[in-house]
């Protein structure tokens, strides 16, 4: 397993103590090749920001280990470039301003006019050349997720992680930003780690699929391998059979999931598998109670 | 007619609470009698804030004379009511300046540092809501024995006022601060880590911009603390700036004395009205909530 970029093993995260306790992902193996793009879909509090969150170094997990390279990691770092749910901008600094953040800190050892000229490049790279001297509140969703993509490029990570960076998008400029998300990771090389929690998306912007089971105690899924050509248009792909088998496919695993997960667990308590031992008179049912 | 209904609405009423208090206060006036003779109304404080200015005017016309004739000697008139203004707003404003020296850096690190804030925090409540009379015999007594020489510039009773007047509004700042510093969007510290920021740059360039709305609020507390706490300071201190005035005054019992003492009210009111009004706008300045994401 040396050609891995990123191996999770045996991981496990929880949060709060004592009872408040929530383990929220356990035995989650993973391991990601080089130039791989893999797409990690679930429901809604399955753990996912958790999961990106110990890939990025923002996290350490309680057990297990999160390796970059074969070393563990320990802490973030600019190789592995995050885009957030939530965009993540500094609402006092312009355009230009958010990515030369990320410039600066990146090559500081170019020249004041390299690293601006660098910057521009990228922001133009997302089509957003006439919003370089606008604040973050004068953009819209879908253009805000851009800057943050385009700092998040620019760092030129190794590894692209990638927190629902539609989520919170409509449907129309979410189409149109995994289109052109698809462009821009079409012509690098980089390794890109998605998390989402739609099907369809997975399935278009990734070369692997893998679920991810509901939590708490949530634990990954087998992986489904996407034979798809992206290149298709969107519209084409909805009545690709390849596709509609594949989205059946993740969608009823995940599905089934849930129930599994629904009659296992009632509320927030995992139970025990087991019939409970009904009272046998009515002085035991109080006392049962009374406990 | 459209554009006078809306003006009507907005000044009217405190135009007429304006004419309301006018009209208590000048018939309250009248019912007492103190040892300095009646309470002075509206129209004695506005004859007495006339004359105060004419003393102004004419003092410094000798000023003028006296150096005209005597180029090379200093003039040693006595400070005129505007002069007691201005050495009242540079007293406040040098309080003002060691208090946020010290509160900006030890807020900063407070909120950087959980332990640093449980440290410091018991020292912080207990000294907070001391009063400036409580400090400042000490601060006599500790400035009495460090600082020997009396420059001419920097009076001792200066030096006493300002440091008490920062020792009472250095508390707003530190808190709002280290809140501040303490309460940042984690998401805009998520970017600070994965840029691997070094701890000198996460503080200027996130963590710094991300409080200065909060630290500016802080600020606007403490200058209005300060400026009420000066008087106080200034009448213990002899400094001689409003609070040495109206001490003065006090003392001195003359039939306009109090009408005097009035008319340094309404100053001290107004002066602090327009020092809040100028930190809002500095605050507007910097808050970048205005068009926060």
């Amino acid at each position: 397993m040396k050609d891995m970029l990123l191996e999770l093993k045996d991981v496990a995260r929880g949060f709060g103590e004592g009872k408040g306790r929530i383990d929220v992902l356990r035995d989650i193996n993973l391991a990601v090749k080089e130039g791989e793009s893999i797409a990690i879909v679930g429901f809604t509090g399955s753990g996912k920001t958790t999961l990106i969150k110990l890939m990025g170094g923002l996290l350490m997990p309680d057990s297990g280990q999160v390796l970059f390279k074969g070393r563990p990691v320990d802490a973030p770092g600019r190789e592995r470039g995050i885009v957030f749910q939530n965009y993540s901008l500094l609402p006092w600094l312009t355009v230009l301003r958010n990515v030369m953040l990320a410039v600066d800190e990146v090559y500081p050892e170019w020249s004041k006019q390299e690293r601006l000229e660098y910057a521009k490049r990228y922001i133009a790279m997302v089509n957003l050349q006439h919003a370089v001297d606008k604040r973050p509140a004068e953009l819209s969703g879908g253009m805000r997720q851009r800057v943050s993509l385009a700092r998040t490029l620019a760092m030129n990570p190794e590894m692209l992680l990638m927190d629902e960076p539609l989520s919170a998008l409509d449907a129309i400029t979410r189409a149109s930003l995994q289109r052109e998300i698809l462009n821009i990771m079409s012509g690098s090389k980089t390794t890109v780690l998605l998390i989402t929690n739609d099907v369809d998306e997975a399935i278009l912007m990734a070369d692997r699929v893998i679920p991810l089971n509901p939590g708490p105690n949530a634990t990954l899924g087998p992986s489904f391998k996407v034979n798809i050509d992206r290149s298709a248009d969107r519209t084409e792909l909805n009545s690709n059979p390849e596709f509609i088998r594949l989205r059946n496919q993740v969608i009823e695993y995940l599905l089934d999931k849930r129930s599994e997960a629904g009659t296992r667990n009632t509320g927030k308590f995992l139970l025990p598998n087991l019939s409970p031992v009904l009272p046998q008179s009515g002085f035991g049912s109080t006392r049962s109670k009374a406990a | 007619m459209r554009m006078i209904v809306p003006a009507l609405k907005q000044y009217t009423p405190p135009v007429l609470a304006i004419v309301l208090f006018l009209m208590a206060w000048s018939f309250g006036a009248k019912q007492i009698d103190t040892s300095l003779g009646q309470v002075p109304g509206p129209a004695m404080v506005l004859e007495q804030a006339r004359i105060l200015w004419q003393e102004h005017v004419t003092e410094r016309e000798k000023a003028k004379a006296f150096y005209e004739r005597q180029p090379t000697i200093s003039y040693t008139g006595k400070p005129t009511y505007v002069d007691q203004i201005l050495t009242s707003l540079k007293t406040v404003f040098m309080g003002f300046v060691i208090a946020s020296l010290v509160a900006l850096p030890i807020g900063i690190i407070c909120g950087l540092s959980k332990t640093v804030m449980r440290a410091l925090n018991p020292l912080i409540q207990v000294f907070k809501p001391v009063s400036p009379l409580a400090w400042l015999p000490i601060v006599t007594m500790v400035v009495s024995a460090v600082y020997a020489t009396n420059s001419a510039w920097m009076p001792k009773s200066f030096l006493i006022s300002a440091i008490t007047v920062s020792l009472c509004s250095l508390w707003a700042t530190l808190i709002n601060t280290a809140l501040g510093v303490a309460s940042v969007n984690t998401d805009y510290i998520n970017v600070a880590r994965v840029l691997q920021l070094s701890p000198l740059k996460k503080t200027f360039k996130v963590l710094l911009p991300a409080t200065l709305p909060l630290i500016f609020t802080g600020l606007r507390i403490s200058l209005g603390v300060g400026w009420m706490v000066l008087i106080a300071s200034e009448m213990l201190a002899q400094n001689p700036g409003l609070g040495k005035f109206i001490w003065d005054e006090f003392q001195n019992g003359s039939s306009q004395s109090l009408a005097k003492i009035m008319v340094a009210v309404f100053t001290i009111g107004l002066i602090g009205f327009v020092l809040d009004r100028i930190m809002v706008e500095l605050q507007k300045r910097v808050s970048y909530e205005g068009y926060a994401a």
